[in-house]
């Protein structure tokens, strides 16, 4: 029972770590929680289930969801943070909100409220490994994670773009100075992160095979907490802290009942926010709450 | 008055109370996403008492609004390590772990809900709203606001001038939570059933929202956030589905042409036709 439910926590965790790796692009650049990033990655979801219901391939469905959720982020930066990029933190966040409550309106209007199903024809093949029976859907899920995370490190840390966007990070003016664009490196944090939120989504339609407009909002707060419990000041914290909280909360779910789930996932991020607020792989203490 | 908009009138005069609570922690430069969890405390308190103990309303009110602020003040101690955004994250864990706690209290119900009380009147609830109306607007004169601004504009300068920002930060927050009891005791009695799902991000969200869309600066700007977020959607019902959308389309657009909220001190003395000298 036990190595069935890592599996099962792990696929969780795959997903969260994606939409935490898209919170902490848009949070260490620009130190702003975009609260649409959990719409994003239901629109990805929706456009990816869209994508698969036509019979088109799933490479297809997983370039179009991050593709239409990128290009969604791309119009937030430009309406909803650009012009209020000089105001107080909060200002921008709930002008976020606003596209969120705009998003989830629309994806309800357009493909309805009820939870979409997916064929099941298409999820029956499993791996039976000993015990344990892997959905291949499941490896899919976890598989795309991890090239998704490679191809995300090789273009911070191994392209020029990418070294702008840690320059942005580290120091906004310095880097200005220094004749970096902060304004197109701002841009394409928001493009990246709407990519990630959109693979996410289309991994967790493929995960559950159903998706509903309502599932943003749940997954999103989820994942800040995975961002909090990794470290916010090291974007890769989220590796760790994603499968660790993917892991407990379906055991929390297979020993405790469903309705600790929650309790068990938030309790774990006060915990963290409380004994050691940079993270479980965050840097020194000062950092934190520098950016703001 | 119909009950349609006496159900209205009692949602503007409970949310004016929750912006309020998120009001008095954001002049200590705090800004609290977890308000409902607050909200939550004073809810479940007050019901328990006036249904299982069978308490008046007014006692149970005021014992789980000094139990909230209790709370919120062991929150406050916490939070004082944390800044800006990191705040905001925390305290928004703390609100959804009073939903999932409550969710799982069975003794009052869990996720089934809490019902049994009695309804309360609308002027009850009004007398609360205008009773702390009065409080915030008053605090608003006093000196003890001048620290607390003082704190939002430096808290280093602050705190090097001789001010104890500790106890004034922590201060808010437990006052802040008081006021959010309040708002989610008489928001028991006017529903006569809360569940767990009442006190979600969204409610929090909610309090923020009112504050930030009526008046920043000001305290009545709660009251006028409030209103606009009740009455709005209700305005709105003539584009049928697409209600919510416009309402997000205006939230951005009221954020982009008019940051500090609709109400500011120029406009209030151009309102009350006194000199904008305060």
């Amino acid at each position: 029972m036990l190595p069935q439910q890592l599996v099962n926590g792990l696929t969780l965790g795959a997903v969260y770590t994606l939409i935490a790796l898209s919170f902490s692009l848009v949070m260490g650049v620009l130190s702003i929680l975009n609260l649409a990033i959990g719409e994003l990655f239901m629109l990805g979801g929706f456009i990816g289930f869209s994508v698969i219901a036509a019979n088109l391939p799933l490479p297809i469905a997983l370039l179009a969801g991050m593709a239409g959720a990128a290009l969604v982020g791309v119009i937030i930066e430009k309406i909803a943070y650009e012009p209020l990029r000089d105001t107080p933190l909060i200002t921008p966040m709930l002008s976020t909100l606003g596209f969120s409550i705009i998003l989830q309106n629309v994806v309800t209007n357009v493909w309805g409220s009820d939870p979409l199903q997916l064929p099941s024809a298409l999820f029956d093949n499993r791996v039976i490994i000993g015990p344990i029976s892997i959905g291949v859907m499941q490896i899919v899920v976890v598989g795309v994670t991890i090239v998704l995370v490679g191809a995300l490190a090789w273009f911070v840390h191994g392209t020029s773009a990418g070294r702008a966007l840690r320059a942005v990070a580290e120091n906004r003016d310095v880097a200005r100075l220094l004749g970096v664009s902060v304004k197109r490196v701002t841009v394409l944090a928001f493009a990246l992160s709407g990519a990630l939120a959109g693979a996410a989504g289309v991994l967790i339609s493929l995960h559950y095979a159903a998706i509903t407009p309502y599932v943003g909002v749940d997954t999103g707060l989820k994942a800040i907490a995975v961002m909090v419990i990794g470290g916010t000041t090291n974007v890769w914290g989220a590796l760790l802290a994603g499968p660790l909280i993917g892991i407990a909360e379906v055991l929390a779910v297979a020993y405790g009942g469903s309705e600790i789930r929650d309790l068990v996932v938030y309790g774990l991020m006060i915990l963290i926010l409380l004994l050691r607020p940079q993270g479980l792989l965050g840097g020194a203490r000062s950092d934190v709450g520098q950016r703001v | 008055m119909s009950i349609y908009y006496a159900g209205l009138l009692a949602d503007i005069g409970i949310l004016t109370l929750g912006a309020l609570s998120v009001y008095i922690i954001l002049a200590t430069d705090q800004l609290s996403l977890g308000n409902a969890g607050f909200m939550a405390i004073g809810s479940y308190i007050s019901s328990f008492l006036t249904v299982e103990l069978h308490w008046p309303l007014t006692a149970a009110l005021i014992v789980a609004a000094a139990t909230a602020s209790v709370v919120g003040i062991v929150v406050g101690f916490p939070a004082l390590r944390l800044k800006g955004i990191y705040l905001a994250i925390a305290t928004l864990g703390f609100g959804e772990m009073v939903r999932s706690f409550f969710l799982v209290f069975r003794p009052m119900g869990g996720a089934g809900g809490f019902r049994g009380m009695q309804h309360v009147p609308l002027g009850y609830i009004w007398a609360w709203v205008a009773a702390i109306l009065v409080m915030v607007t008053m605090l608003e004169q006093s000196r003890l606001w001048l620290q607390m601004r003082a704190i939002h504009d430096d808290e280093t300068a602050a705190g090097l001038v001789g001010l104890n920002t500790t106890l004034i930060k922590v201060g808010g927050f437990g006052l802040g939570a008081a006021v959010a009891a309040v708002a989610g005791a008489l928001f028991a009695h006017q529903y006569v059933y809360i569940e767990p799902g009442n006190f979600g991000f969204e409610r929090s969200i909610d309090f923020v929202l009112a504050v930030i869309l009526g008046g920043s600066t000001v305290g009545v700007g709660g009251l006028a956030g409030a209103a606009l977020l009740v009455l709005l959607p209700e305005w709105l019902r003539f584009v049928a589905e697409w209600r919510l959308a416009a309402f997000g389309a205006l939230l951005i657009l009221v954020l982009l042409t008019r940051r500090q909220g609709i109400l500011d001190r120029p406009l209030l003395a151009k309102l009350t036709f006194r000199s904008a000298a305060s």
